[in-house]
């Protein structure tokens, strides 16, 4: 079994599974069941500053997207942070890290944006022996209309402000997350590293109005008629949050920050795929809340399994290897050519090819009166959709034409590697040589 | 209740009042809601979907499933009633293993199709029970057509005749209406007096009276039908049977499989209908199958169908036939009736093994013989009573085209005519067909 023991801006954890900072980590109970089930650390749901705690609705909190079967794709939520007292919490966080020291367990801290306040609430927890904060700068509901969350998470400036007050009044590591309500999630990012940020984590979640209730005409989740914006997460959100982890990951300004990915991670696979773009661990929470601590045990089975079968010792090892290929449209290999090719013995004869390619995109798909489907090569484009809407796995494969090969489409033979910089099409091709 | 299984002769009350209640309860109960979704989910809308041109009716199947998907089911009902006004019977009877669901991709890719007939019955079960006919009858034509029989096709065509405008008489010799639907199909495949139900909510539709008690050729004649009427539709079905040509056919507890099936459909109380202790169906049909195995749910202890060719020359489903045996039915294959035995009453049949030649079918000189107090006779049914002057093709109504007969205004579908399975849905099929070809032809738009 590959070691998964993973070390996130020097907090260590068996495990590089962490519980997000949500409603499964709000309270001693669920936190200590969540490690007994093999979590390998939590962020402790967001602390407010001392005072009155904050108060939920008492309506419905989540708005939910299903797939087939009621399959939960994903959920929306309207709570706020912690609705329970200051005190409660940090003492019931002390407790645990008592009792579970090898586990990870960071703070999640939202207060108002003030020098003072962060400076007080950080005096307050520096006992709890906590591992870290992580500063909730990403809720997009409620908090965000009193000038936190989200609120600061749009403004760079107010990032780097409040991230240099927390690293100057703590030594604790700090994890800015961030939200993706935002244009260019690069900009947060750089303004945390400006702070001084040990890492960021991302991302929370989108603003979103899960359904529309036909008969009552409200926004679900709706509370006495009347619904508002939630944020979304889940299956749903994982390519927005996978494609955001990438942009830091290399980007030249945020390149090499640590990166704690999060974002849908249902299974080990979405936990290696953040990985390998470049998160250090993962933070799960809707897949908890649909299932139970218990997937963790597959989340380790898996991940150790791909590392054994990869020849990896440690996560390390995972972590940014598919970085340095993601790049930018512009350098594909516009010489790259595939074809379709359907495997006539595992078609079933659906048709769903025939149809997304004859109604939607290249007429590159024949259909013989015995329901047999073939690729026209000279007008196939190797847009992938057949092969995407095909309900049998392999059935159709893209066949990659060797340098030299005729391309039956263009009449051209395949040639060596090309991009666009260079292309003679491009207006700004001359510049480049 | 002194019988049991194990009571000689025969006998009712073999069973206890559940057993019966049980036994022919509804074999395939409807869908709940979510078991909908869920078996909807699976369909993947193919393109020119093979399960609508296995279909007789060509039900756009894709479409009403996705209907069903998406949470309107009475949607999905329409777009079934618009092809197959029985929709809802043919969802409960359809042998769907040779047709739809044999044709599903699913089938091919996993050996498990999208299960079409329970989603057709969730679908058209839902509309059904809605206070309202789904569809409204055009402006009244003026026209008048004659309807010989209240089976599937005659329903089928007076149903869209009515709807076009047209005013329809139906003649049925039956008191009641539905033909073979309710006197000729297994009880548990149309529990809940569903044959009636689905005649009234058909009729709500408007414009269609049914005479009961008139049948062609007794009460009737063609000529005086044409004579009436603008058009005639028959779809009498098939009132004759087969004989056995064995010796002692005539004895006592010999029957007809069919007028066994109708009593039982028509029986008020299950536990006063006799059966025998030893049961033998002659026939490989489906007949012969629901003969079978209600033989067996009403208590018989020993149920077997005998037939004359192969397995897979049985007009019944590999599926018709594994209900069968699971239900405790014996199959014998190639062996045929020579004579039955007894004293007055059937006690025994002899039947001597067959070889299946190019020269056709032969006795070999090995014979066995089964005990039986009643042995049920489903070796098809024949054209009975047609009228003169009507072309016969193999024993049933020549037609062309949509159901034309070579009758200048006489039109035919069903089990009577020729061509088509003998099947509720290509019956549905044919009378529907007919009925647009004679709309046609009445208001003159070609056709």
């Amino acid at each position: 079994m590959a070691n998964l023991a993973s070390t996130f801006v020097g907090i260590k954890s068996p495990n590089p599974f962490w519980l997000a900072s949500a409603p499964p980590t709000d309270k001693e109970y669920n936190v200590r069941r969540a490690f007994e089930a093999g979590w390998g650390g939590v962020v402790w749901k967001t602390l407010g500053s001392e005072g009155p705690p904050v108060v939920n609705v008492n309506g419905p909190r989540y708005g939910v997207v299903y797939g087939a079967d009621r399959r939960v794709l994903g959920i929306n939520n309207i709570e706020l942070i912690t609705d329970r007292p200051l005190e409660v919490n940090l003492r019931e966080i002390k407790s645990v890290k008592r009792d579970y020291p090898d586990r990870a367990l960071v703070i999640s801290l939202m207060v108002p944006c003030d020098e003072d306040s962060w400076k007080d609430i950080l005096k307050r927890i520096e006992d709890t022996g906590a591992d870290g904060v992580e500063l909730n700068f990403g809720c997009p509901h409620g908090m965000a209309e009193r000038g936190m969350g989200s609120a600061v998470g749009q403004v760079p400036e107010y990032i780097e402000m409040v991230t240099r007050w927390v690293k100057k009044y703590s030594r604790m590591p700090c994890i800015v997350k961030l939200t993706p309500n935002i244009t260019d999630i690069r900009r947060p990012a750089e303004a945390a590293k400006r702070g001084g940020a040990d890492a960021v984590s991302l991302i929370n979640t989108i603003n979103s109005i899960t359904s529309v209730n036909l008969d009552t005409f409200a926004p679900e989740p709706t509370i006495d008629g009347k619904g508002t914006h939630g944020g979304y997460c889940g299956p749903a959100v994982k390519p927005i949050a996978l494609n955001m982890v990438a942009e830091i990951a290399r980007s030249r300004e945020t390149a090499g920050i640590p990166i704690s990915g999060i974002g849908g991670v249902t299974t080990w696979r979405d936990a290696a795929e953040f990985m390998a773009l470049g998160a250090g661990n993962v933070q799960v929470c809707t897949a908890a809340m649909t299932y139970g601590f218990k997937i963790v045990q597959e989340m380790i089975s898996g991940l150790s399994q791909y590392m054994d079968e990869k020849g990896m010792t440690s996560t390390a090892e995972l972590v940014g290897r598919a970085v340095p290929n993601v790049t930018d449209w512009q350098y594909l290999n516009l010489n790259y050519v595939t074809k379709a090719v359907i495997d006539q013995d595992a078609c079933i004869k659906c048709g769903r090819c025939y149809a997304a390619c004859e109604d939607t995109s290249h007429q590159a798909i024949t259909m013989s009166a015995d329901r047999t489907f073939s690729v026209k090569e000279e007008e196939c484009v190797a847009c992938n959709l057949c092969l995407d809407v095909c309900p049998v796995e392999g059935c159709i494969t893209m066949r990659e034409l060797a340098v030299g090969e005729l391309d039956q489409r263009t009449g051209r033979k395949v040639a060596t590697y090309a991009n666009w910089t260079t292309h003679p099409n491009n207006p700004a091709a001359q510049a480049a040589e | 209740m002194t019988n049991s299984q194990l009571t000689p002769g025969v006998a009712a009350g073999r069973l206890g009042a559940e057993d019966y209640a049980r036994n022919f309860a509804d074999i395939a109960p409807r869908f709940a809601p979510h078991e909908a979704r869920v078996a909807a989910d699976r369909c993947y809308f193919c393109h020119d979907a093979p399960c609508i041109t296995a279909c007789p009716t060509s039900i756009d199947i894709p479409l009403f499933i996705r209907q069903i998907a998406t949470g309107t089911p009475e949607a999905a009902a329409r777009t079934i009633f618009s092809q197959n006004i029985l929709g809802g019977m043919c969802a409960r009877v359809c042998p769907t293993e040779t047709l739809c669901e044999g044709a599903c991709v699913r089938e091919t890719a996993e050996g498990k199709p999208v299960e079409i007939g329970r989603l057709q019955r969730y679908a058209t079960d839902t509309l059904m029970e809605a206070p309202s006919h789904p569809f409204a009858r055009a402006a009244a034509t003026g026209k008048r057509v004659a309807v010989v029989g209240a089976g599937p096709a005659g329903l089928a065509a007076a149903h869209r005749l009515a709807m076009k405008g047209h005013d329809v008489t139906i003649y049925d010799a039956r008191p009641k209406a539905g033909g073979l639907n309710e006197y000729g199909i297994a009880s548990y495949k149309a529990a809940g007096g569903f044959a009636q139900a689905e005649v009234d909510w058909l009729m709500q539709i408007g414009g269609i009276v049914v005479e009961h008690g008139k049948a062609l050729g007794r009460d009737l004649t063609l000529e005086g039908l044409r004579a009436g009427f603008d058009a005639v539709f028959l779809g009498m079905g098939l009132a004759g049977v087969n004989a056995l040509r064995a010796e002692g056919e005539d004895k006592d507890g010999v029957a007809n499989a069919v007028d066994f099936i109708a009593e039982l459909r028509q029986a008020s109380d299950l536990s006063r209908l006799p059966i025998g202790r030893d049961v033998v169906v002659i026939g490989g049909g489906m007949t012969a199958v629901d003969a079978a195995v209600q033989s067996r749910l009403l208590g018989a202890e020993n149920v077997t169908i005998v037939y004359r060719r192969g397995k897979a020359r049985m007009g019944a489903s590999e599926h018709e036939q594994d209900h069968a045996t699971q239900s405790g039915v014996r199959i014998i294959h190639n062996a045929a009736p020579v004579a039955v035995h007894g004293n007055g009453a059937v006690r025994e049949i002899e039947f001597a093994y067959t070889q299946d030649t190019p020269e056709g079918l032969k006795l070999t000189s090995e014979t066995f013989r089964l005990r039986a107090d009643q042995v049920f006779k489903a070796i098809g049914q024949t054209l009975k009573g047609a009228p003169d002057g009507l072309a016969i093709e193999g024993g049933k109504i020549a037609v062309t085209g949509p159901g034309r007969t070579s009758l200048p205004g006489v039109w035919a579908g069903g089990d009577c005519a020729a061509g088509g399975e003998d099947l509720t849905v290509t019956a549905v099929a044919e009378g529907r067909d007919a009925a647009e070809d004679i709309h046609a032809a009445l208001v003159g738009t070609g056709g």
